[in-house]
């Protein structure tokens, strides 16, 4: 054996050099962050704008923190936090999974079965353009004010670009890798499973990385208008008794917690395509 | 020129492929006109015979390797595999192709090892067979490695090993070192040929590179422009391993050179000069 592909181990050392670059990248990383922070606090204490309206990011944080770990009962903003968000969470896990499930299904379908395509994507291509807070009187009419309207909007919402991206990623399948596949023998009804479906996952988690911002947008949608509990139920509840404080917290809590799933996803994403990285 | 006792005509005798009277028509939709593509190939390929197949680019020379592998029908003709009409892919026929079409979400391990899984061999078995095929085509080490890791002459053995390890009657080759440098290339026809050597099969090696096919054939079907004819099979009669820069080796690649030149010249009238293939 000659020809010999190295590949240089990864290096774990900390030499003082990588310690500098890296505390100046975090440093530079921040800037942006602080500066919008410290405006904002400039804003409010220096009175550029009305403080009622926009309280200072200390006020924020700390009314966030007696909403989260304040003793509950002492008012409807005070220890109430994980039961909303945890409400919220429910909601968009739900929704989502039931998007994924089918949107995968049904994108698979669609992707490598022409008469399934030619039956399901006209339905999909009607149906998509609606946006889905358009649909928010007729779920509230059918499911009632209740968890069913959530589950139905955020699944429908995520579902679209779930079946979208997995149809274009299944029918996008090299098709010398097919041919590879049937050379080696592999009985007809494997090659979704075994070729497709692998070779389609990269666009899957696009659009499952999409369907979940998605569900958290659509989570506020339907707390805000088909339900009485969560974030959104809560960012609502707290306009009328013009909590701005509240209102803050409520939209950095909702990032927060649309960024961790995404974070997930991506983190179950790098596993599932190790194999394509630096592709 | 070189005597060497090759068993051909007892080749010939044992035939394992027989094409007879092949002829392939594409509709070309865009221009709304018929594309012969192949026209009337009889060709007989001997038990362990190295066949190359050398042409100008759209001959058809690919055509004619897709239907022995069962990718594509003929229109019209007929091409056996040991007596039995070819229909479909199958693991009996392995095939390496020019651009790997490796699984690049598979490890090198589990690529080999597809055919055999997916053909439910019994996984010690399986264990033992890629493990020996991976030993033999000079990989063993980088068994865990993803496909996207290795560079392109790694890539291809793997190609080869996965095509070997299903023990296939026939080995067919689609222009298999086309894109690997110039090195990687003399050192790969050396490993096909030592791992042909050893597994003693029949194959069959597309290409369009003069010096390639002499190397490597036993005998060299040398095709004309389309619409693919074979115009001529010339026998090597040249020891292996073969000398690229001997006398003997240089006499007939000027021989098949000229056969070409006229070959490639219709080729680039019948285009005006435009890239094909």
């Amino acid at each position: 054996m000659v020809s010999v592909v190295s590949i240089p181990a990864r290096r774990n050392s900390w030499d003082s050099a990588r310690i500098v670059a890296s505390a100046n990248l975090v440093g530079r990383r921040f800037i942006g962050p602080l500066v919008v922070l410290l405006l904002w606090h400039l804003a409010s204490t220096l009175q550029w704008v009305d403080p009622r309206f926009v309280p200072s990011p200390l006020t924020v944080l700390h009314s966030l923190w007696i909403w989260m770990f304040g003793p509950a009962g002492a008012g409807p903003y005070s220890g109430t936090w994980f039961l909303h968000a945890g409400n919220s969470a429910y909601r968009v896990l739900i929704g989502f999974l039931a998007a994924a499930a089918a949107g995968v299904v049904i994108g698979c379908l669609i992707g490598w079965f022409k008469v399934m395509s030619d039956l399901l994507d006209p339905v999909i291509q009607i149906v998509r353009p609606i946006p889905i807070t358009a649909w928010v009187p007729f779920a509230v009419i059918f499911f009632g004010i209740r968890d069913g309207s959530a589950f139905f909007l955020i699944a429908l919402g995520a579902f679209f670009p779930i079946v979208v991206n997995t149809a274009a990623g299944v029918a996008a399948t090299p098709k010398l890798l097919v041919r590879a596949a049937r050379m080696l023998g592999i009985r007809s009804y494997m090659l979704l499973p075994r070729v497709v479906i692998p070779s389609a996952m990269p666009s899957i988690f696009t659009g499952l990385r999409l369907g979940i911002g998605l569900a958290w947008v659509l989570v506020i949608v339907a707390e805000m208008m088909a339900v009485k509990s969560g974030l959104g139920f809560a960012m609502w509840d707290a306009y009328y008794f013009l909590r701005l404080d509240i209102i803050i917290a409520a939209m950095l809590s909702v990032g927060a917690l649309g960024f961790f799933s995404d974070l997930i996803i991506r983190f179950i994403g790098r596993w599932v395509l190790r194999w394509s990285r630096g592709l | 020129m070189n005597q060497v006792v090759t068993p051909a005509a007892l080749r010939q005798q044992q035939s394992r492929i027989v094409v007879r009277g092949l002829r392939k028509h594409f509709i070309d939709i865009s221009r709304r006109e018929q594309i012969v593509a192949l026209d009337g190939i009889d060709l007989e390929i001997g038990d362990d015979e190295f066949l190359t197949i050398l042409g100008p680019s759209g001959c058809g020379k690919t055509t004619l390797l897709n239907i022995v592998a069962g990718f594509d029908q003929a229109t019209s003709g007929d091409v056996r595999l040991d007596g039995e009409a070819i229909l479909k892919p199958g693991p009996d026929r392995g095939v390496v192709f020019q651009e790997y079409a490796l699984f690049p979400w598979l490890t090198v391990e589990q690529n080999i090892e597809f055919g055999l899984r997916e053909r439910r061999v019994a996984k010690a078995q399986r264990r033992t067979r890629v493990r020996d095929q991976i030993a033999s085509v000079g990989l063993s080490g980088f068994e865990r490695r993803y496909p996207q890791e290795l560079s392109g002459g790694m890539r291809q053995r793997v190609a080869i090993a996965r095509a070997l390890v299903n023990d296939p009657k026939i080995l067919l080759l689609d222009e298999p070192f086309a894109a690997l440098d110039a090195q990687t290339r003399t050192l790969m026809q050396q490993e096909l040929l030592r791992v042909w050597s050893a597994a003693r099969r029949t194959a069959i090696f597309i290409t369009h590179n003069i010096e390639e096919a002499i190397l490597l054939g036993d005998r060299i079907v040398v095709m004309t422009a389309r619409p693919g004819r074979i115009k001529e099979i010339v026998t090597v009669n040249l020891p292996r391993p073969r000398d690229v820069t001997s006398a003997d080796f240089n006499e007939t690649r000027r021989r098949i050179g000229l056969m070409l030149e006229s070959e490639v010249q219709a080729t680039f009238v019948a285009t005006q000069g435009n890239a094909v293939d």
